[in-house]
């Protein structure tokens, strides 16, 4: 077991450098750069005054040179102007837009996206877990038919448009501050226990918009996996010993049912932050997202090549952790290929 | 004293097209300590019949007549009427598991994969004997020895896919048994077996039933088993009791045309050589047209029209799944050297794993071979298979059809039985449009099927029709060889019979040769010219049938035919003569069979026409001049 997990975490370097890799030509795409951009537009302004110290930020920056030299030079793994100075080496870029360095733009907005993500997948799971169950075991009943109407309204509802509601009559009824994770006298504050619990607060309608969609494609999902485990043998075999249905539910078909959707914490990561950006925008809140759609409008490029770069390392850790909670519950995995004897 | 009196049952079935009634006013008792057999095809209500006895009759199933009444010999209550019980009620959890339990026919997916056996057979004994865990994990021991497991201790913390099907089977009687039911229900609790394994559970259900007094429903529908299981026998049809008494009664003398013609149909060994089995809806198969003008007969019956030289195909496996660990190569055949002459029918007989499909599917060119040759005579002189492309590969795929064991998952669902029928000659470019339709009604017209069916799909098909389908889509285009791979194993014996007669007859009317794999020793013996027996990727014997059943030389070949049950009380299997698994050991034979491991399986003739592989006696028949003989 441990040289498998071993394994899988050294598998996870080759697949970052070439995630790395296409990040950077993913955001090398678009013809220019930030500064040649800035340049142009001072050129059409008429004014050539600053193009000299933008021509030199071009050569601080290395956007003067080949392709692969600017990529490992990001990465840190070939010497630019001031020596290996990449990501390797904790300097994750500047940001030209803020003119600040990234890790100044991006750190604040860091621990709470992911708290904000974890809130949502256990909201997802939390929510959607009891009533998969309940729809799969009373198939067609009143209650199955309500909470599969209430499903598809969730799919088809446009995330901000909850979101404008929700903020309304969380801002009506419990009198909570308009937009942002936290009231706005607490922003830049150190820690403290009101302000956490004003940022608990605040998390509910984010969480709420963004899980309402994945809430509802699991619960149909569940409801599908369960019902096909429901009519296997083995469950037959169980209820002949005699067993509780409640008892018999958990231990057996639901156990079986839950393979895929520990299989899809890794897949469940990217979408919720690429689906709250819009989300996030709208309901203000201080996460990723927003400064990711900024940076790839204005090609704020080692910004957004962050961004892009922190979701997919973010999602081979989610993949990690289901990899091995895949083999922890299932035995066919852990034990897999042994020939029947 | 009656453990269980079934009373005047009726279940019916309410679908959304409306009743239909599965179980029609039946009455059966089983006595104490007795074993009473519920003998039916599929369809008749045997199932449902054990399932409203276990009270697991499915949400739209009603029972809507009569009692279900089960006296508890351990307690001296009142009998309870389990009909009129919740469902899902105490009262009848606490019979369910602990005083009737039921066995289920597939080993496979009857045990859940993700928990351990010991956890799975020691909870009906934390349910209903109030064990411990401690406890319950002592008893499923002594379970897993009483059901003579080889390492009980070791077993506990096995998963079932970790077991043989054998081994599984025998977890399932042990999770039966736990609470030393009064009631055991098995349900086809042997079809799912190879033979050999089939009469081991057969004798440890005996073995068992004596140890724990019990009473046993056995539901099947082979009569072998019931001839050495049953007491007393019921016979059941479209949920009505066709008849029913002792064992003696009904096989010696049986009353019902029904049941006549079901044992009419059973092929039997030591059947007069032109004796047929007389299927309860006999189809004549009518060649004409294309069909009847057959492939232009360049070669004489009787010379090889394919041949197997030393085939030897190895599958490489990654064990240890995701953990890493070497490649293992699992050796599936072994130097095998087989010939089938044209006009024949060779049987392949083995059991699961014993290589026959693979060799099958090595002469179809469905998958390459690592050493060896295969060589085909298609009129102008044998040709190696493996060398065939183009055009001439096109040519050999005409030849050579296969006919599939699973009716169902043979049939694209989503073609109707004319594009069915007509694809392979659309792939083939034969004929215009209107040739291709009267090709394929004539084919429907071979099988027995009427021609308006042409535009129907599948699934409004029953399992016999879907064979004739299938076979009738082998034989679109005019082919010479056939590859039967077990075309008979899914269906009802009244229907297997009139597949074989069907079989029988096409080989003749059309010139056919057959390669039937099967591991049905019977149907084999009944369809087939001569026989080649399959262990272990090895052929262990090839003889003539009648010789082969009558004479058997090989070890294997002698357990095989020791441990079909025959629809005969007079021939009742050995059980004691029965070697628990040893038979299939090709290092456990005795000399000169054995085979260690790296030997080559030297096929000696030993008597004409009479091949054993016989490593120990190749010194007096030298490899060389076995193996031209053979060829």
């Amino acid at each position: 077991m441990a040289f498998y997990v071993l394994r899988r975490i050294l598998t996870m370097i080759p697949t970052l450098l070439v995630i790395s890799l296409l990040t950077f030509v993913i955001i090398e795409l678009p013809a220019g750069d930030y500064i040649s951009n800035q340049i142009a537009a001072l050129k059409a302004a008429g004014e050539s005054a600053s193009i000299a110290k933008l021509e030199f930020m071009r050569a601080e920056f290395a956007l003067d040179r080949p392709f692969f030299e600017r990529y490992l030079i990001w990465v840190g793994l070939w010497p630019g102007p001031h020596g290996f100075d990449g990501l390797l080496q904790g300097n994750w870029g500047w940001s030209f837009e803020y003119d600040k360095p990234v890790a100044e733009v991006v750190g604040p907005t860091l621990p709470l996206t992911i708290v904000l993500n974890t809130a949502t997948i256990l909201f997802v799971y939390i929510v959607s877990f009891p009533i998969g169950i309940y729809s799969a075991t009373r198939q067609y009943s009143w209650g199955d038919y309500g909470f599969t109407l209430v499903g598809y309204i969730g799919l088809a509802t446009p995330n901000f448009l909850l979101g404008l509601i929700l903020l309304y009559f969380a801002n009506r009824w419990f009198g909570l501050s308009i937009g942002g994770l936290m009231d706005p006298q607490y922003i830049g504050e150190p820690w403290s226990v009101a302000k956490a619990i004003s940022i608990l607060g605040h998390l509910i309608v984010p969480t709420v918009v963004i899980g309402t969609a994945g809430t509802a494609a699991m619960i149909r999902r569940l409801r599908a996996n369960l019902l096909d485990e429901l009519h296997k043998q083995y469950v037959t075999t169980a209820r002949a010993k005699g067993m509780r249905e409640a008892r018999l539910l958990l231990k057996y078909p639901l156990r079986m049912a839950l393979n895929p959707f520990i299989a899809d914490i890794g897949n469940l990561i990217p979408s919720l932050v690429s689906g709250s950006v819009i989300v996030s925008v709208v309901l203000n809140l201080p996460t990723v997202g927003p400064i990711l759609l900024n940076a790839l409008q204005s090609q704020d490029q080692f910004l957004s090549g962050f961004v892009l770069l922190f979701v997919a390392i973010l999602t081979l850790l989610g993949m990690l952790v289901s990899d091995l909670l895949l083999a922890v519950l299932d035995p066919r995995i852990r034990l897999g290929g042994k020939a029947p004897s | 004293m009656n453990v269980l009196t079934v009373d005047d049952l009726s279940v019916d079935f309410v679908t959304g097209e409306g009743r239909s009634r599965a179980v029609n006013g039946v009455s059966f008792s089983v006595p104490e300590n007795r074993t009473v057999a519920l003998v039916g095809e599929s369809g008749s209500g045997k199932t449902v019949i054990s399932q409203t006895i276990m009270g697991l009759l499915p949400e739209k199933a009603h029972v809507t007549g009569g009692r279900v009444l089960f006296r508890d010999p351990a307690s001296d209550g009142e009998p309870v009427d389990i009909a009129r019980l919740d469902r899902k009620g105490q009262t009848l959890r606490a019979i369910r598991g602990n005083r009737i339990a039921i066995i289920f026919q597939e080993p496979m997916t009857s045990l859940s994969p993700l928990h351990t056996i010991g956890d799975q057979i020691g909870e009906a004994a934390q349910l209903h004997r109030g064990a411990g865990p401690a406890e319950a994990r002592e008893l499923t021991r002594e379970m897993l020895s009483l059901v003579r497991f080889p390492d009980p201790a070791r077993a506990l913390d096995a998963y079932p896919f970790e077991l043989s099907g054998g081994l599984r089977q025998r977890a399932m009687i042990a999770m039966a048994m736990i609470c030393h039911p009064a009631l055991l229900i098995a349900d086809e609790p042997t079809t799912a077996l190879d033979v050999t394994i089939q009469a081991e559970i057969l004798k440890l259900m005996k073995d068992v039933q004596e140890t724990l007094k019990m009473s046993m429903l056995l539901i099947t529908h082979d009569f072998g088993v019931v001839a050495n299981m049953a007491d007393e026998v019921v016979v059941v049809y479209h949920g009505r009791v066709m008849e029913q008494g002792s064992a003696a009664q009904l096989f010696g003398n049986p009353q019902h045309a029904y049941l006549k013609a079901l044992l009419n149909a059973v092929p039997r060994f030591g059947m007069e050589a032109g004796e047929r089995l007389i299927p309860i809806r006999p189809i004549e198969p009518h060649a004409e047209g294309f069909l009847k003008s057959g492939r232009t007969q360049a070669a004489t019956p009787g010379t090889p029209l394919v041949s197997l030289s030393g085939v030897t195909k190895r599958f490489v496996t990654r064990k240890g799944g995701v953990f890493g660990g070497k490649p293992h190569s699992l050796l599936a055949l072994d130097d095998i050297n087989l010939t089938v002459n044209r006009g024949e029918c060779l049987g392949l007989v083995g059991e699961s794993g014993s290589g026959k499909t693979t060799t099958a599917k090595a002469v179809l060119r469905a998958l390459e071979i690592d050493e060896g040759e295969i060589r085909y005579d298609a009129g102008s002189g044998p040709v190696d298979v493996a060398r065939l492309s183009g055009a001439e590969l096109l040519d050999y795929r005409k030849r050579v059809q296969l006919i599939f064991q699973d009716p169902f998952s043979s049939l694209n669902p989503r073609m109707t039985v004319n594009d069915l029928l007509a694809e392979p000659l659309v792939i083939h470019k034969v004929g215009t449009p209107a040739e291709r339709a009267e090709r394929v009604r004539e084919l429907m017209r071979l099988v027995g099927l009427d021609a308006r069916f042409l535009r129907r799909y599948p699934h409004s098909f029953s399992g016999g029709q879907r064979q004739r389908i299938g076979i009738a889509r082998a034989l679109a285009l005019n082919p010479e060889f056939i590859l039967c791979d077990e075309p008979t194993s899914a269906l009802d014996v009244s229907v297997q019979a009139q597949i074989l007669n069907l079989l029988k007859d096409l080989k003749r009317e059309l010139g056919l040769t057959y390669l039937f794999v099967s591991h049905n020793l019977a149907v084999v013996d009944y369809i087939a010219d001569r026989i080649a027996v399959m262990c272990r990727g090895r052929v262990v014997e090839v003889a003539p049938t009648r010789e082969l059943v009558e004479n058997p030389l090989h070890p294997y070949t002698r357990a095989l035919l020791e441990s079909v049950p025959e629809p005969d009380l007079d021939a009742p299997l050995d059980f004691a003569k029965l070697d628990a698994g040893r038979a299939s050991e090709p290092d456990a034979w005795p000399h000169p069979y054995r085979l260690d491991d790296g030997m080559a399986p030297t096929l000696v003739e030993l008597e004409p026409g009479h091949f054993v592989c016989a490593p120990g006696l190749s010194d007096r028949a030298p490899v060389s001049s076995v193996k031209e003989t053979a060829l």
